[in-house]
């Protein structure tokens, strides 16, 4: 079966600096993958690029949508990407701050969606429909994530770890079939982290998508991850299942430092 | 706000401190002016030692009253993070309709007869009022929902209000005609400015648009013989209805109803295009630009569309205020007039209808009716709006977003059924 995302070669210079050489990565249907690395390794430069955020300088990226023929993504806009079926999660938490919790989610929806600006004005029965599906979808995605008490509030308002699922939740409404969540962990305390554990879980199986998250939090990933790609200073230094990565030396080395002897 | 009183007696020493304070340095600083007076023509100082005491007595009770306010906003401050009963009361009175409809009516009633309550001179203030609040409502378009700083707003309301002028110099084009193509005209003219600043943001495009003010402003003021240069283009037919001949007081009412159904439909329209699909984009935009793209929004897309229906309006009152004055020049169209309409939207409260139909209430009518204390009336103007942004930054009243209500199934499957807009 062929993977749902698969890269090939992926390079991405700023300037004369490389922040990514030649990345190979590959996720399958139904899978949890883990893109780990030390600080600065481009992880998070490899997203933007996937999201077409960044536009990369070499290399091939490739998706194949479950109900729709294959598609290179290497130039297309940010917007497109995500219409394509890939959504994602950002490390330093983006959400609409002025807006509803609810009206977050239905942001997402907009590119699912098509009524304009007559539809808007005059309020046709269609946009009405479409305006209530919008409604029911995004709170449906809002209980997946235990937010459907918190509907009205201000963004802003929530707390943390609440935040977090929110923009779980506004990726999903987008109906992707990739999920790419940046550290989803960051900055939870370890109940919060097990139940964002169960909950990514929950989501793949429930929601019969793949994932690739970006993560620090070591216990997460080895728990929930069935491959790892372990990046450090822009090159993929390892692959493979968490135990394997685990006892890989180059990896103990780029996170311990060279002077640890294993 | 009970539960955490503080002891008072030592609180009100200090407070007395601070004002006695303030009240000695504002007497120290306005001694010069206010107590030496010199006659130079029989060379001898008066000493006006009462106004010491004025100008002491004023600055001690004055600043008490600002630090009470400033207390009071901060205390607001901490009362909005949980709940705000503003924000409660807002909800209340536009979601329950036995308090809100008496209200409404009343309203109505009194707008409806209001040229006949007042003279023809009060009329026209209201009419330009109203065609603030239309371009208010505009402009609230592009900076409180999309949150593109436009100071060129300007420009598409000149250029509504040349379209209808130079059409019916030319082709005696009426001005039920040329009001809905005035528009079209002002959103392609939106369209083009927007292309080119599709990539700027805040200051810079700012900066880009005050620029195109300018450019439209000079272009009508030097191409003489398309836009007959800064003597204008005079003798622009008024409004008709069905060919009948009307005195100007007829005209003058007719024309405050004509604005009194646009406005209705600008609140309507613009009301509607907040709580919709467009609305909630432009809204994203305005929030978090990565953000909004990665969640599928066309970015390029969804500005211009803020671009084009901002410009819309202006180019509606461009053209109502061609057929008010009947005479139009570039002079009308300075960025003074941008600088105003954005005071409106910020005032009033960025993204908010019944704000900015206050905010230009506020800003238009105040000056008129202040006439009377000529020499201080832009003293208490501006010293208002400085008031108004100290106590009130988010304006005099903030955007309040849709209310959603879900009715709770028991059991496994809650949720569902959830009010939409359209009911």
């Amino acid at each position: 079966m062929q993977p749902v995302l698969d890269v090939k070669k992926l390079t991405m210079d700023f300037g004369g600096l490389r922040a990514l050489e030649g990345i190979d990565l590959q996720v399958n249907r139904g899978e949890i993958v883990a893109l780990i690395g030390p600080n600065g390794a481009g992880k998070t430069t490899f997203f933007n690029c996937i999201t077409g955020i960044y536009e990369p300088s070499g290399g091939d990226m490739i998706i194949n949508p479950p109900d729709k023929p294959a598609k290179r993504i290497n130039k297309l806009k940010p917007n497109t990407v995500t219409e394509s079926g890939l959504a994602r999660t950002f490390q330093n938490i983006r959400l609409f701050q002025k807006m509803t919790v609810l009206e977050n989610v239905m942001v997402a929806r907009h590119c699912r969606t098509r009524s304009g600006i007559l539809g808007a004005i005059f309020r046709g029965t269609k946009t009405c429909a479409e305006e209530q599906e919008m409604v029911d979808f995004s709170y449906r995605m809002l209980e997946k994530v235990g937010l459907e008490g918190y509907v009205n509030d201000l963004a802003q308002e929530l707390p943390y770890g609440a935040q977090r699922r929110l923009e779980i939740a506004r990726a999903m409404a987008t109906e992707p079939f990739l999920l790419l969540l940046d550290e989803p962990a960051a900055g939870m305390n370890p109940r919060e982290t097990r139940e964002l554990d169960a909950l990514i879980t929950r989501i793949r199986d429930e929601e019969n998508l793949s994932i690739l998250l970006i993560e620090h939090d070591m216990k997460l990933v080895m728990s929930i991850s069935q491959r790892i790609y372990v990046l450090d200073y822009g090159k993929m230094i390892a692959r493979g299942t968490p135990a394997e990565v685990a006892a890989d030396p180059n990896v103990v080395k780029a996170y311990l430092g060279e002077t640890f002897d294993a | 706000m009970d539960s955490e009183k503080r002891p008072m007696l030592p609180l009100i020493g200090s407070e007395i401190v601070k004002s006695t304070l303030t009240a000695l340095w504002f007497m120290f600083l306005t001694f010069p002016i206010m107590v030496i007076k010199i006659s130079p023509l029989d060379k001898t100082i008066h000493w006006r030692w009462m106004n010491l005491v004025y100008v002491g007595a004023g600055a001690f009770f004055l600043s008490f009253l600002w630090r009470y306010f400033m207390e009071r906003k901060v205390q607001g401050a901490r009362a909005d993070e949980d709940g705000g009963w503003q924000k409660r009361a807002g909800q209340r009175i536009s979601t329950d309709r036995r308090i809100y409809l008496p209200g409404l009516i009343a309203l109505g009633a009194f707008v409806a007869i209001f040229p006949f309550l007042f003279s023809s001179y009060q009329t026209s203030i209201m009419i330009t009022a109203l065609m603030y609040v239309m371009l208010g409502l505009g402009l609230n378009i592009v900076v409180g929902l999309a949150g593109l700083l436009n100071l060129g707003y300007v420009a598409f309301y000149a250029v509504g209000a040349y379209f209808f002028a130079l059409m019916n110099h030319h082709f005696g084009l009426g001005f039920w005609f040329a009001l809905p193509m005035a528009g079209a005209i002002a959103a392609i003219f939106g369209i083009l400015l927007g292309f080119p600043v599709l990539r700027l943001r805040g200051d810079y495009l700012a900066i880009v648009t005050l620029g195109f003010g300018e450019i439209i402003r000079l272009i009508l003021e030097n191409w003489n013989d398309f836009s007959f240069g800064p003597s204008g283009i005079a003798g622009i037919s008024r409004p008709g209805i069905m060919g009948a001949s009307l005195t100007l007081h007829q005209h003058t009412i007719y024309l405050y109803y004509i604005m009194i159904v646009m406005v209705v439909f600008t609140m309507i329209v613009v009301g509607r295009l907040r709580n919709s699909r467009i609305g909630r984009a432009w809204i994203a935009l305005r929030e978090d630009e990565v953000a909004c793209q990665a969640m599928g929004i066309d970015k390029a897309k969804t500005k211009l569309m803020a671009f084009a229906l901002g410009a819309t309006w202006a180019g509606f009152v461009g053209c109502i205020f061609a057929a008010k004055t009947t005479f139009i020049n570039p002079s009308s169209f300075t960025f003074m007039e941008s600088a105003i309409i954005l005071s409106i939207v910020v005032l009033g409260g960025m993204g908010s209808i019944m704000g900015v139909v206050v905010g230009a209430f506020i800003l238009i009518l105040l000056p008129e009716y202040l006439r009377a204390f000529s020499e201080y009336r832009m003293l208490v103007f501006g010293a208002s709006m400085v008031l108004i942004m100290v106590f009130r930054p988010q304006g005099i009243i903030g955007g309040i977003r849709q209310h959603y209500t879900f009715q709770r199934k028991p059991a496994a499957d809650a949720g569902e059924g959830g009010d939409a807009a359209c009911a």
